[in-house]
């Protein structure tokens, strides 16, 4: 292989799409470094795939601009975009065998056969397809013909490649394996990967860095841990992971916010702007369990409720505990932890710097089902 | 259903091991031979149509009397075989108009929105409702010298065109009644096509214009095919529209037909008639089949 040129880096400006009266995508900026996977993660009609759409030029910007290695593309129509493009439905041309689908694009730019047949081999060696070349989509699997579509995408050598849910319509075992080997096939490649899902654990096991999308706008960039950790929206928080939400009445010391959850008081760090209604937010492996009748630790908040599930899952517990105001919390709990049973009361305890304070957002639990 | 019950229900339709049958005798289920569906069909076609034809066939050789001597008339006669000839002539060209009218048609009806299809459907389908024969003397009145047509090329200055008597106007009126059987398999066909294969070539690099050569294009021959051999054998069998559109130099087959059996009387000349253009279309089916059952196979693999 010779040297490749790396991928292309990305800037979508100010993207804004509208249709109607209805606006999918909403004043859009993002920036992607060459050579990076990103993931564009979020609910359907969030705006994820519009971006990808657009990107791949099937789609106008109502206004904005987009640009592919530092030149605008906006102007351009699809085909002189020289973008890969993987869909979810695979969209294998039926009425051509793996071999001349993977060749279509070496054809369309006038390439000689046999500097084709090269590039198809080893596009096709790349997904493990090189021994499918002369059966027809119809005759492979969901996965294969996945793999191939991707083979297609690549065989041109695009500075960019655009992945609309390839995965969706797979199982999970399936959808497992072959999240690893977009992996490396991107690590192969250097290409810039920018991969649309709406399911978080392939954003996470996939991605450099995730932009969540809702509603048109994209909450927040970053990496899985930044995303995880410190979210700056109720929406990313419930999207990205599980998690627990507290919400009370609400009153500020300093630069301290504490809740008053039916009688109980928590505390959290930090204070929110603008009199907005806040929302503790807590991770399920940051929440304990104990019994009602041991203290808690300095700097510990704790809660009483009543575990209403008790699931045992090898690594560890989970459970779920009904609080005082009918909320409910999910904890982690590691082997060692005493195990509780349903019907036990007992007492949520997290430290204060474990907690999240977050503005409270009713679109957030919208989605979450 | 209850499954301690060895007694077949009335009603029952789940097939038991030959082992378990109990009880009364097996009634004739029609789950057991669904071929019994078609009974009533095949009975219709046996009398309505292998009868009479086993009547012809029969008749173009034993009348009046046993011999080929019908057939050996058909073949010596120039005009006969000029007629023939004549006859799949039309007929491809009426296969050809409404092949070019009828694609753009069948694509716009799944490339609009559910409202503007129903209109389009309705177009297509009105005509349908309305008798050949007033949709024919219609197109007497459009085509005729001094018709609609010829009156609007007059007024901008062209001399008149002559299509009434003529085999253009028998193509353009037989076209206008076939299209329908052109235009509902192309859209049967188009609407099944994945509108995601053309962006998915035109992310590869394809113009739009060839986009859909390589692609669609393809993709939708089964759809062309199956409207042109309907439309090609209608044509063929085709006897209002020639008659009344047509003149001495556009008659079809259909008309010499009628003309022995009715005018003269000749029943067996006019049975060898229908025989040889029964066997030429059969002929002519063959050769296609090849060729299409390929593009079927390739676009069935979606």
């Amino acid at each position: 292989m010779t040297a490749r040129e790396r991928g292309a880096a990305i800037d979508i400006k100010a993207a804004t799409k509208r249709y109607g009266n209805f606006t999918a995508l909403d004043d859009v900026t993002l920036h992607i470094e060459p050579g990076e996977f990103m993931t564009l993660l979020g609910p359907s009609g969030s705006g994820k795939t519009t971006t990808l759409n657009v990107v791949a030029g099937f789609t106008d910007l109502t206004s904005g601009d987009l640009a592919v290695g530092g030149k605008s593309i906006v102007a351009l129509p699809a085909h002189k975009r020289n973008i890969g493009v993987v869909f979810q439905h695979y969209a294998l041309f039926p009425h051509m065998t793996v071999g001349k689908n993977v060749a279509y694009p070496l054809t369309l730019r006038g390439m000689d056969k046999q500097a084709r047949d090269r590039l198809v081999v080893r596009a096709l060696d790349m997904v493990k397809m090189a021994d499918f070349a002369h059966r027809y989509p119809s005759e492979l699997s969901g996965g294969q013909q996945q793999r191939v579509a991707l083979a297609r995408a690549i065989v041109f050598d695009p500075p960019l490649l655009l992945m609309d849910e390839p995965l969706g319509a797979l199982d999970k075992k399936l959808r497992e394996w072959l999240q690893l080997e977009i992996k490396r096939i991107h690590r192969e490649l250097g290409t810039t990967f920018v991969y649309v899902t709406h399911d978080q654990e392939e954003a996470l096991v996939l991605s450099d860095r995730i932009a969540v999308f809702n509603q048109g706008r994209i909450e927040q960039v970053g990496t899985g841990r930044q995303l995880y950790d410190e979210p700056t929206t109720l929406f990313v928080a419930k999207f990205i992971g599980e998690s627990t939400s507290l919400r009370g009445e609400a009153q500020t010391s300093g630069n301290e916010t504490s809740l008053t959850i039916a009688g109980q008081k928590i505390v959290a760090n930090g204070k929110l702007a603008g009199g907005r209604k806040p929302v503790v937010l807590l991770r399920p492996e940051k929440l304990s369990l104990a019994g009602t009748n041991t203290p808690p630790a300095a700097g510990q908040n704790s809660l009483t409720g009543e575990v209403s599930e008790a699931i045992y899952l090898g690594s560890g517990s989970k459970y779920q505990v009904t609080l005082r105001d009918g909320s409910v919390a999910i904890v982690r709990s590691s082997l060692e932890a005493t195990p509780f049973s349903i019907g036990d009361t007992v007492d949520l305890r997290w430290s204060v710097v474990d907690a999240k304070l977050l503005a409270d957002d009713d679109r957030a639990d919208m989605t979450m089902t | 259903m209850s499954q301690t019950s060895h007694t077949p229900t009335a009603g029952g339709d789940h097939p038991r091991p030959s082992g378990a049958v109990q009880g009364p005798q097996p009634r004739l289920r029609l789950a057991t031979y669904p071929s019994l569906l078609a009974m009533p069909a095949l009975l219709l076609l046996i009398a309505a149509m292998g009868y009479p034809l086993l009547t012809v066939t029969l008749r173009s050789f034993s009348d009046p009397a046993w011999g080929l001597q019908n057939y050996v008339w058909f073949f010596s006669t120039p005009v006969n075989v000029t007629v023939l000839l004549r006859t799949f002539s039309i007929a491809a060209w009426v296969t050809i108009v409404c092949v070019i009218a009828a694609y753009p048609y069948a694509y716009l009806m799944t490339a609009v929105g559910p409202r503007l299809r129903l209109v389009l459907i309705l177009c297509v389908l009105v005509p349908f409702w309305v008798s050949g024969v007033v949709r024919t003397l219609a197109w007497v009145i459009l085509l005729q010298d001094s018709g609609i047509i010829n009156s609007v090329i007059r007024l901008f200055g062209f001399d008149g065109v002559k299509l009434i008597r003529t085999q253009t106007g028998v193509v353009i009126g037989m076209a206008q009644v076939l299209l329908p059987f052109m235009i509902l398999p192309l859209y049967s066909v188009m609407r099944g096509i994945d509108l995601r294969l053309v962006q998915a070539a035109r992310s590869l690099g394809a113009r739009p214009a060839r986009a859909f050569l390589q692609i669609y294009l393809p993709l939708s021959l089964p759809g062309v095919f199956a409207g042109a051999i309907i439309v090609f054998i209608l044509s063929l069998g085709f006897y209002i529209t020639p008659a009344l559109l047509g003149g001495p130099r556009s008659t079809m087959l259909s008309t010499l037909v009628q003309s022995q059996v009715l005018s003269l009387l000749n029943w067996g000349r006019g049975g060898a008639m229908g025989v040889v253009l029964l066997v030429a279309t059969f002929v002519l089916l063959a050769l296609a089949a090849p060729l299409m059952r390929q593009r079927h196979k390739q676009a069935s693999r979606s």
